[in-house]
């Protein structure tokens, strides 16, 4: 391990699901502490198999992915699912405890926390996304953009090395979006943002890769990979219309 | 636990019952349906009072009659079986208003009624003062096998969900014209009840993965311990000694 340590690294990952398919080519990336990235790729590309390798529930083709310096595998299981908090798109499924609190608190108590130290943990993630007041209320009661940014906690509540977010803008309104983005930049671990918003991974991420047929086909600048239009083309990209990344004027 | 879930059977107060711990609820509210169940039959009086017991639990509680009794209204179909029983059952016979009725079948079809009509009145004044939630924490308090209080959890979890989804469905099937108007078209609501039970597999596959995300490995960990006290089990078991009382007396007499 070197001075610093990368948040993730993936090499030559490549895997084919039992029935043959093959979705992962040899993959190869890395991201460091704090980096926010945009996943981009259009469907199919295998964005989702993937993700399912960061954190090991996918697993058994060639090449490694890396946490923290540790190698994803059997024998380190608990600690890189609580290492990387992956988002999963349908906040349905992410929540299935009967409320929000516990919920919230599930991940940190499957790791052994308990008593005070969990309402700690429960408390301090529901803050960081403006949820604090809704702790008592079934998940199924708060609206779509909520029930999304209680996903973000219950994954933050584990205190993650690596947010891995799937779609994180998709179903949210303007505002909604706009708050998540808020939360988004306001935390300092390091992100990975799968999308297809690109307008969102331009405003978030300062940096993107393009998975395109199982392989990682561009990784660069965001605002230089959306203007590049040949680039785009090739891999079924496509901006909103009347979209221009060249004139966003990007703040800090 | 907040305003938690509004459930039908829920009534929502502060009243002591409320208060009670729920597995010390369950536990009283099984005993004095074993203690019930196992009355003679005989010993009419005896349910009579179990019905003033109850009575006074509810009072305590603060349930309307109103509200119990039409709660009570999920017992018919049983009370149907039981009325039965009077015109099929052999042995002696007597005669009533013309009808010939076997006296066993008599005496069988009052012990199904007085006995489950007590039960189910027990079970809902216990689901009247206890939120389902609680009732869950109270099972598994109670060492109900891990696995079924998950599968209850998730019932209640994604039971709106799917009944959302169910919804939907059927919102898509009238927005093209169709009407369930006879047989002929039970075939289209069965093929939507498949294809209800795949999303629903689905969903399932991807909840197993986000539970597997946050660390799941095939025990759901604690989260809110709940305890009672000396205190609270005594007052919880009044009902059930109460009802034990009645019972020896109803053997002895």
């Amino acid at each position: 391990m070197g001075p610093v340590t990368a948040s993730l690294e993936v090499s030559g990952l490549a895997f084919a699901y039992p029935d043959g398919h093959q979705a992962l080519f040899g993959v190869d990336f890395s991201l460091a502490r704090g980096e926010r990235v945009a996943l981009l790729g259009p469907n199919g590309a295998g964005k989702t198999t993937l993700v399912l390798h960061l954190n090991g529930i996918l697993g058994g083709g060639t090449g490694s992915v890396t946490v923290a310096g540790l190698p994803v595998g059997k024998q380190h299981m608990a600690a890189i699912r609580q290492k990387v908090g992956i988002v999963f798109q349908d906040p349905d499924d992410q929540l299935f405890m009967p409320t929000v609190r516990e919920d919230v608190a599930f991940g940190p108590a499957a790791a052994g926390i308990r008593g005070a130290a969990l309402e700690e943990r429960v408390r301090g993630a529901l803050e960081r996304v403006g949820m604090q007041d809704f702790a008592d209320r079934p998940p199924h009661h708060l609206s779509f953009g909520q029930r999304r940014r209680v996903a973000v906690a219950t994954v933050l509540a584990m205190e993650p090395e690596i947010l891995v977010l799937d779609e994180p803008s998709s179903n949210l309104d303007p505002a909604s979006r706009r708050e998540l983005a808020d939360i988004l930049r306001s935390l300092d671990v390091t992100v990975l943002m799968v999308t297809h918003d690109l307008p969102y991974a331009l405003e978030l991420c300062p940096r993107s890769l393009i998975l395109s047929e199982g392989v990682i086909a561009a990784d660069g600048p965001t605002g230089e990979l959306l203007s590049d239009d040949t680039l785009m083309r090739a891999h079924r990209l496509e901006l909103p219309f009347g979209f221009d990344p060249a004139s966003v004027t990007m703040g800090a | 636990m907040g305003a938690g879930h509004a459930h039908r059977l829920y009534r929502h107060g502060h009243s002591p019952v409320h208060a009670l711990p729920p597995h010390t609820k369950l536990a009283a509210a099984l005993l004095f349906v074993v203690v019930v169940v196992s009355t003679p039959r005989e010993a009419m009086w005896a349910f009579a009072l179990y019905a003033v017991l109850l009575a006074g639990v509810a009072h305590h509680a603060r349930v309307p009659a109103g509200f119990l009794l039409k709660r009570l209204l999920i017992e018919v179909p049983f009370v149907a079986f039981a009325v039965l029983m009077p015109f099929v059952a052999e042995g002696e016979q007597v005669r009533v208003l013309g009808l010939s009725l076997s006296v066993n079948g008599l005496w069988g079809a009052w012990n199904v009624l007085a006995k489950g009509t007590l039960g189910v009145a027990a079970s809902v004044l216990l689901a009247a003062t206890t939120e389902l939630r609680e009732l869950l924490l109270g099972l598994q308090r109670l060492k109900l096998p891990p696995l079924l209080v998950q599968i209850a959890s998730f019932m209640i979890r994604y039971g709106d969900v799917i009944t959302d989804e169910m919804r939907r469905m059927r919102i898509a099937r009238e927005s093209r014209g169709f009407e369930a108007r006879g047989v002929r078209h039970w075939g289209v609501l069965a093929k939507s009840a498949g294809a209800l039970f795949i999303r629903s597999y689905e969903r399932g596959e991807r909840v197993h993965l986000a539970m597997m995300s946050r660390g799941y490995a095939g025990a759901m960990p604690v989260i809110d311990e709940v305890t009672a006290s000396g205190a609270q089990w005594r007052r919880a078991l009044t009902l059930p000694c109460a009802a034990l009382v009645v019972c020896l007396l109803g053997w002895v007499l």
